[in-house]
């Protein structure tokens, strides 16, 4: 059974199947990664291009190592390499790229919107790997992914995403997928950090964390971009972590075992403590080793299309 | 030169004119109106309007013409050619160009450029210095040299001082101050903030940037007496409080642009950057709350916002791309389509939205039905059935997003200055 879009945009619009189908591809793939030999022939002669307008390493090369262990020919354009810098329009730079018979492009772009631009720009399949505060699909269908390793289901669990969910494409995206697989979401974090609408998104908010560890059964803690700090919306980094950061003393409290997630990078002592960084209740790295077999299950089932 | 306007469906609410007639007009004065003897016919071209109505001539009171500066986009000539296109006689404006309509020099060259044109063009003069919103701008040299009214058009006058020198100034020559009402510290965002911006994780703009300097614009104008005028007005919010500052009597004014009363916020899915104009496209309450703003007299002229952005400058991601859309040659069928039709304006209503009104507001003569009085009219087919085609548009520029949109009713033909435009065709008259 294929996806039945041409594309990964974004979770918005992605039906269940597509998601199941997904997850359950990336299980294969984690096999290969178990194997001495980590490579399968599968996008043999298949070119991708990672796009990157913005800086990323881990997902970056998360893709990069996904598109080499399916055999696929990996081209990396990243800005500061790039002829943006020369005043090249992005319409300009896609023209170009195509022009070179590429057939997957991930991109990654500061400016929301920028992949569905790019499927009326140029015939390549599309994978969103992060487009401004919108979108990151393949960084919720791996915290899915690792979730339901470690729970055995979606289905009905209690997801709370901590943190600037305003501010985080990581934040929508999970809401959207959790919500279409049918898990129960809610969001926890200051409310100049919550979106004003967040409601009609369906799901529940939390301003007290202490609520949100108790009712919950994972924590998906975002990172605190230290570089919005000076914006105003919370008064200090100490008090961010006095209110919302996540530590054992917490945990203990709330006497709850309890699921932890974090997309990385961590800022130790600001969002999570170290000891919870390091402890029984985080999937942190494992989050990092499903990344690289969704990736190559989002690859693989767009690749291998007509 | 003499032509006769037969089966003419004259209307002018100020006369309170709404009858079919006849028009007899020699070297672009009227010499009759009624019946049109055989007498009267010999050696004049005779036009048969077949009961189209005939109203004063149309003025949009917000168009960018973008010169000088960008003559890539729009020039006083296209700009100009682009209003009568689209039905308009007179057009006002905005002093956001390079450099900015802040001297009593640039006033004048726009004048002259637009001199023998068909289409009037009042500029509006820059309200402070080089539209900095530090240092008024020399108000009088440029009234003296026609500016009509004043303003910071793009943004709102920066601090309420400036503002209040602005309003008590400019109260001395009785011309407004037309204000784009958005607060500079929530200003940024690439749409309005609400449900769609949180699913398409656009930096928002809240609704309350604009209705925070509406209220302290009408404070201001109550406070100083002078005259502010409301560009653009988008929100219900913003609505309400010019409602009832009207009814305490503030010298308030309000225009909407057509997207405002036919687009919402939805329409931003898709990442079209031709929906992305400041302020942003808002909710269907809004809509609906300026749909009952103009019924209510609330609003008193529709206005374009005609903004011409180049082809490559729209060809680019959503949050990079520039505010606006051209808006002359769709706005009388939208207008026709969404007020006429639907029965939310009466055709005397938007002949004083479009006609009436922003001539008051600016202080500029109201043409007349009258034997003796230059012809200044805009004739509307309002049952024609077209569709939108941004390559016929005679603006140089085409970022509207109402391509092949489908409207019913145009403006089939303009005349001012002596001169005639019907169904495309100049003649002198």
């Amino acid at each position: 059974m294929p996806l039945s879009s041409r594309h990964l945009l974004g979770l918005e619009t992605t039906p269940k199947e597509d998601i199941k189908l997904i997850l359950d591809t990336a299980t294969t793939f984690k096999e290969v990664l178990e194997r001495p030999i980590k490579r399968v022939p599968t996008l043999q002669g298949k070119t991708v291009v990672n796009l990157f307008y913005e800086n990323s390493t881990r997902t970056r090369i998360s893709f990069e190592l996904a598109e080499k262990r399916l055999s696929a020919d990996a081209v990396n354009f990243s800005v500061s390499t790039s002829s943006v810098s020369k005043g090249e329009t992005f319409k300009d730079t896609i023209r170009n790229i195509e022009a070179m018979k590429i057939d997957m492009v991930v991109v990654r772009h500061a400016a929301a919107g920028t992949p569905l631009y790019l499927t009326q720009l140029c015939d390549a399949h599309i994978i969103n790997a992060g487009d401004g505060i919108h979108e990151h699909p393949t960084q919720a269908l791996l915290d899915m992914y690792s979730i339901r390793e470690k729970l055995g289901r979606l289905e009905v669990v209690k997801v709370c995403i901590v943190g600037d969910i305003a501010h985080s494409r990581v934040a929508l995206s999970n809401i959207f997928g959790l919500k279409t697989i049918g898990a129960e979401v809610s969001v926890c974090g200051p409310a100049t950090m919550i979106p004003r609408n967040i409601k009609e998104l369906g799901v529940k908010v939390f301003y007290n964390i202490d609520e949100a560890i108790q009712e919950n059964d994972v924590l998906n803690i975002l990172r605190i971009q230290l570089e919005r700090k000076a914006g105003g919306n919370f008064p200090t980094l100490r008090e961010y972590h006095t209110s919302y950061g996540i530590t054992n003393e917490r945990l203990d409290k709330n006497g709850k075992d309890i699921l932890i997630l974090h997309p990385g990078p961590i800022n130790r002592g600001v969002e999570i403590s170290s000891e919870v960084a390091d402890g029984s209740h985080q999937i942190i790295l494992q989050q990092v080793t499903n990344g690289v077999a969704v990736r190559m299950a989002v690859l693989y089932l767009l690749g291998t299309q007509n | 030169m003499k032509i006769a306007l037969k089966n003419c469906q004259l209307i002018q609410p100020q006369q309170k004119i709404n009858k079919k007639s006849n028009l007899l007009i020699e070297d672009g004065i009227i010499i009759k109106i009624g019946n049109l003897s055989a007498e009267d016919l010999k050696h004049a071209e005779v036009f048969d309007l077949k009961d189209n109505f005939v109203s004063p001539g149309f003025f949009d009171m917000h168009v960018h013409l973008r010169e000088p500066g960008r003559e890539d986009e729009e020039t006083v000539q296209t700009g100009c050619d682009s209003a009568a296109q689209g039905g308009f006689t007179g057009i006002a404006c905005m002093p956001n160009t390079e450099p900015a309509l802040d001297s009593a020099e640039v006033i004048s060259l726009i004048k002259e450029k637009a001199k023998d044109h068909l289409v009037e063009v009042f500029p509006v003069g820059a309200a402070t210095v080089g539209r900095k919103g530090e240092v008024i701008s020399p108000m009088a040299e440029l009234f003296n040299a026609g500016a009509v009214g004043f303003s910071d058009d793009g943004v709102a006058i920066k601090n309420a001082r400036i503002l209040k020198t602005s309003l008590e100034y400019s109260a001395m020559f009785d011309v407004p101050i037309i204000e784009h009402c958005e607060d500079e510290s929530l200003a940024g965002g690439a749409m309005n903030e609400g449900t769609t911006s949180t699913f398409l994780g656009l930096p928002p703009i809240p609704s309350v940037a604009e209705d925070l300097i509406v209220i302290r614009d009408i404070l201001m104008a109550e406070y100083t007496g002078g005259k502010v005028h409301i560009a653009h007005m988008s929100t219900k919010k913003s609505a309400q409080m010019v409602r009832e500052a009207k009814a305490k009597g503030i010298r308030v004014t309000a225009e909407v642009s057509p997207h405002h009363f036919t687009l919402t916020e939805e329409t931003v899915k898709g990442y079209n950057t031709n929906t992305k104009m400041n302020p942003p496209l808002r909710t269907q309450e809004d809509v609906e709350a300026m749909l009952e703003a103009l019924k209510d007299g609330t609003i008193d002229c529709i206005a374009s916002d005609h903004a011409p952005h180049s082809l490559e400058e729209k060809e680019m991601e959503f949050e990079y791309a520039p505010n606006g859309i051209v808006g002359l040659e769709t706005q009388i069928g939208l207008a026709l389509t969404e007020l006429y039709h639907k029965k939310v304006l009466t055709v005397e209503q938007l002949v004083e939205k479009f006609a009436i009104n922003p001539r008051k507001i600016l202080n500029i003569p109201i043409p007349k039905f009258e034997v003796g009085e230059r012809a200044n009219l805009t004739i509307i087919d309002p049952n024609e059935i077209w569709s939108v085609d941004i390559s016929q548009f005679k603006s140089k520029s085409k970022n509207s997003p109402f391509n092949k949109r489908l409207l019913k009713g145009k403006a089939v033909g303009v005349i001012n200055k002596g001169k005639m435009i019907l169904n495309g065709k100049l003649k002198e008259i």
